[in-house]
């Protein structure tokens, strides 16, 4: 029998070597099944992994992914670091798209340089409320944050199909399940003309330098340190077992719903029922992969957006089914978990014995 | 009389620390032998080498004259070793008689156990209601089960590790007797100490170690309490300084707390009452788990009391103030855990400084936490407090336990605090380092700090309080003056 031992001592240089070797194995694993379905497997990973970069339309699209992935990815590794888990990311994205969306058309047609931030910040209130219930439930009752936070995922999907089939359907829209378009005061501007590319990415990336600097230097990310590392001495510091439960998704929330917002006022321009497609699911992988630090996410996040993108050129180009971005978004968790646990444990082989 | 056990040369080391250097001792039949040394001596891994654990990487053992080389922990009870952990290995929600039939071997009747397990009883005085349910047992008792489930092997050799550390005087005498009366039989019992008054009144023989060697092999009769303490420390122990008498007036001042534990294998604390007088040292003794640590976190608020319960310093009632806004009265906090509660072995030991310091302004500016502010405040702590460690960036997991509990305290009682609170403050502590952190708290006693000291450690409290009072089952009792307090008075407030 097999048996798992904790290792004593953990090499540092596990932390880049960990993501690497989860990225290697992935990518051999694909190769393998591209081989098994009869389609050339060089052809393909170059077709996901390095087409989309060559040109300015896949860099561009690159970004508008690696966007909401980063942000949302941001503000779960507060959570994953202290030991909250949060896992219903999505839903607070999807609220946080409902919230601004709804405040964007609530001005419709007014125009201003007011309507974004406001939305924003309303967005940002929804996606924290929607943490929330949650957080009150575990703090109050000790119930599993994890089965709670997932499942509301799915209440929040359905609230923004009837909120897209009903009161905010467009006028004008011949009954079509979707908002009226934004209009300019509501949408993020372009950085690049002719693309998508539009700032939410500057504002990723500016969290992830202000999220870096208050985890190194900050009592807060002191706080989320230590209660990562043990409650009891979280407590003895000065601060209740709750505070970091509250503030985990309180930052996690906030983060998701303002990608909500940044999702329907850039690249989508509307609400539509469709809005929630995974980026709040994905943006776990996106935390881990990056191990829980801010500028890992960044690198992860794109890596990510790159599999998206990637997932549609393989659709298109050699006719293969869209699950291969899901496909090879489980495989890298899976091998990623794989190869922390190999870090960390060695195993060893334990004799059976007949009898005792 | 006949050697048992032989072991010659064993060597054993783990990367770059050599736990045994050439052992050798002998075990005789009827004789009870002392491994005595302090933490990190290499009295654990000679333990477990010889009870199958461990493989040694030189030497060699002869049982009953043969070669010796145990695998596994099983060979070496199948060879007649049996072995009392320190730590119990007994299922808390089954009955005596369920953890006894578990531990045996192979399908055993029950009615043949019980029955040889009632010879022992008879034999032995190890009296006990085998349908109890082993949560309810005290430590004492626990213990006997442990014991009866190693006698029913028939050990030729018996080992025990620290067996006393959980026991009161009166079980502790009665262990003796057994134990005597063992080895009156022919059984070879190996008892791991560092309690050295026990060694001299139990034990035939002793090996010291220290630092993985044998320092002497010797017949306990022969050598004094304080050369045994020499050889085992390898220096002499600083002599402790004159405490003085403290002022009669009021720091501290508890009225009736109560507390009801939410735990339900947890103490409740009933309507605990005493107080404590200014640059007085007070000592609560007590077997654990009867409401010492309930009654720690009462008093640095990381738990709360409800209304009506009164916590009064310096005449004021601190009992709804959270443990930071106690800090900034000048109240400080050492807890016995120092994995996971008073410090952080994942972080460094400047963070670990932080830890207790989150309310001082001095050391963050707008929340921004003042980094060369912190590793000076380190720094002074591991002069001052002589600890060894690399520099203010270590972890706290690459110290010893010593020297960790040395940066625990200073970072405490360096800020001259008007009242230290503090739990088992030498446990798992080298003797040399618990004689400094005494000093260190009769010291700023001396000058003013108040102290009260949670200990199980009945000498440690003795011999550096003023008054005792022992807490047993939730309740706290009068206090005692530490110079007049009796073992009877002990055995009996830890009886209640």
């Amino acid at each position: 029998m097999f048996k798992l031992q904790k290792k004593e001592t953990i090499d540092q240089s596990s932390l880049y070597t960990v993501p690497l070797i989860a990225i290697g194995c992935s990518l051999i694993f694909v190769f393998i099944l591209f081989l098994l379905i009869g389609k050339n497997p060089v052809l393909a990973i170059f077709i996901i992994f390095v087409e989309p970069l060559l040109s300015i339309f896949g860099l561009s699209e690159l970004i508008v992914k690696a966007t909401p992935l980063i942000i949302i990815a941001l503000g779960l590794s507060i959570g994953f670091r202290a030991g909250v888990w949060n896992i219903g990311a999505e839903g607070q994205f999807t609220i946080g798209a409902l919230f601004g969306g709804a405040a964007i058309l609530v001005f419709y047609p007014t125009s201003g340089i007011w309507i974004l931030p406001l939305s924003f910040f309303i967005a940002i209130i929804g996606g924290i409320l929607w943490g929330m219930i949650p957080a009150f439930f575990k703090a109050r009752f000790n119930t599993n944050e994890i089965l709670v936070s997932l499942m509301l995922t799915y209440v929040a999907t359905l609230f923004l199909s009837g909120m897209v089939y009903g009161p905010l359907k467009n006028p004008d829209g011949f009954n079509f399940p979707e908002s009226r378009l934004f209009h300019d005061s509501g949408t993020l501007p372009i950085i690049f003309p002719g693309t998508r590319a539009h700032i939410g990415f500057l504002m990723a990336l500016l969290l992830a330098g202000l999220m870096y600097y208050l985890l190194k230097r900050h009592k807060f990310g002191f706080h989320v340190k230590v209660s990562g590392e043990s409650l009891r001495a979280l407590v003895f510091s000065g601060k209740s077992t709750n505070y970091m439960v509250y503030l985990s998704f309180i930052i996690s929330g906030a983060f998701a719903g303002l990608a909500g917002v940044i999702e329907v006022s850039g690249p989508v321009g509307q609400l539509v029922p469709a809005i929630p497609v995974g980026y709040g699911f994905t943006a776990i992988i996106v935390a881990f992969l990056g191990r829980l630090n801010p500028l890992g996410i960044c690198f992860a996040g794109l890596l990510l957006a790159l599999t998206y993108i990637g997932g549609e050129a393989a659709q298109i180009k050699l006719g293969l089914p869209n699950a291969i971005t899901g496909v090879f978004q489980g495989v890298l968790l899976f091998s990623l978990l794989a190869a922390e646990a190999f870090t960390n444990y060695k195993v060893t082989l334990k004799k059976m014995r007949r009898n005792f | 009389m006949q050697n048992i056990l032989e072991i010659d040369g064993i060597s054993k080391s783990f990367s770059d620390i050599q736990a045994n250097n050439d052992i050798s001792l002998y075990l005789r039949q009827g004789q009870i032998h002392a491994l005595l040394g302090e933490n990190g001596a290499g009295k654990s891994t000679l333990v477990k080498i010889i009870y199958g654990i461990i493989k040694p990487d030189h030497g060699s053992m002869i049982l009953n004259g043969k070669l010796y080389d145990p695998n596994t922990p099983e060979v070496a009870r199948n060879e007649g070793i049996g072995m009392v952990f320190q730590h119990f290995s007994l299922f808390e929600s089954l009955s005596v008689i369920d953890n006894i039939i578990l531990g045996q071997k192979g399908n055993q009747k029950k009615d043949s156990i019980l029955e040889r397990l009632d010879d022992l009883q008879k034999d032995y005085d190890l009296q006990i209601d085998v349908n109890k349910i082993v949560a309810t047992l005290s430590a004492g008792e626990k213990q006997k089960v442990e014991i009866i489930r190693c006698m029913l092997q028939d050990p030729k050799i018996m080992i025990l590790d620290e067996p006393t550390s959980v026991l009161n005087p009166s079980e502790v005498e009665k262990l003796f007797n057994f134990l005597r009366k063992l080895s009156k039989q022919g059984m070879a019992v190996l008892y791991i100490s560092h309690k050295l008054h026990e060694i001299k009144e139990l034990c035939d023989t002793s090996t010291i170690l220290r630092n993985g060697n044998v320092i002497k092999s010797c017949d306990t009769a022969d050598v004094t309490i304080n050369e045994l303490a020499q050889l085992m420390v390898g220096r002499a122990i600083d002599n402790k300084i004159k405490l003085s008498e403290p002022k009669q007036e009021r720091v501290l001042d508890i009225k009736n707390i109560s507390y009801t534990n939410p735990d339900i294998f947890g103490t409740s604390l009933k309507e605990i009452k005493f107080n404590v007088n200014f640059g007085e040292i007070f000592g609560i003794g007590g077997i654990s788990g009867n409401g010492q640590t309930e009654l720690m976190k009462v008093l640095s608020g990381e738990v709360g009391l409800n209304d009506g319960n009164q916590i009064l310093y310096n005449n004021e009632d601190i009992s709804s103030l959270d443990i930071n806004e106690r800090r900034q009265r000048e109240i400080v906090f050492v807890p016995e855990d120092r994995s996971g509660h008073s410090a952080v072995s994942s972080l460094s030991l400047s963070e670990n400084l932080l830890l207790t310091n989150l309310w001082d302004h001095n050391f963050f500016s707008n929340g921004v936490i003042n980094t060369n502010y912190v590793d000076e405040k380190t720094s002074e702590v591991i002069e001052k407090f002589n600890v060894q460690c690399n520099a203010s960036g270590s972890l706290a997991s690459s110290l010893s336990g010593g020297n960790l509990q040395k940066f625990v305290v200073g970072r405490e009682i360096i800020k001259m605090p008007k009242l230290v609170v503090c739990e088992q403050p030498t446990w798992g502590v080298d003797v040399g380092s618990a004689s400094l952190i005494h000093n260190y708290l009769i010291e700023i006693s001396n000058s003013g700090s108040t102290i009260l000291i949670i200990s199980q450690d009945m000498d440690e409290l003795r011999s550096i309080c003023h008054r005792i009072a022992i807490i047993s089952n939730g309740v706290i009792s009068k206090p005692y003056d530490a110079k007049r307090i009796t073992p009877e008075d002990i055995a009996i407030e830890m009886a209640k």
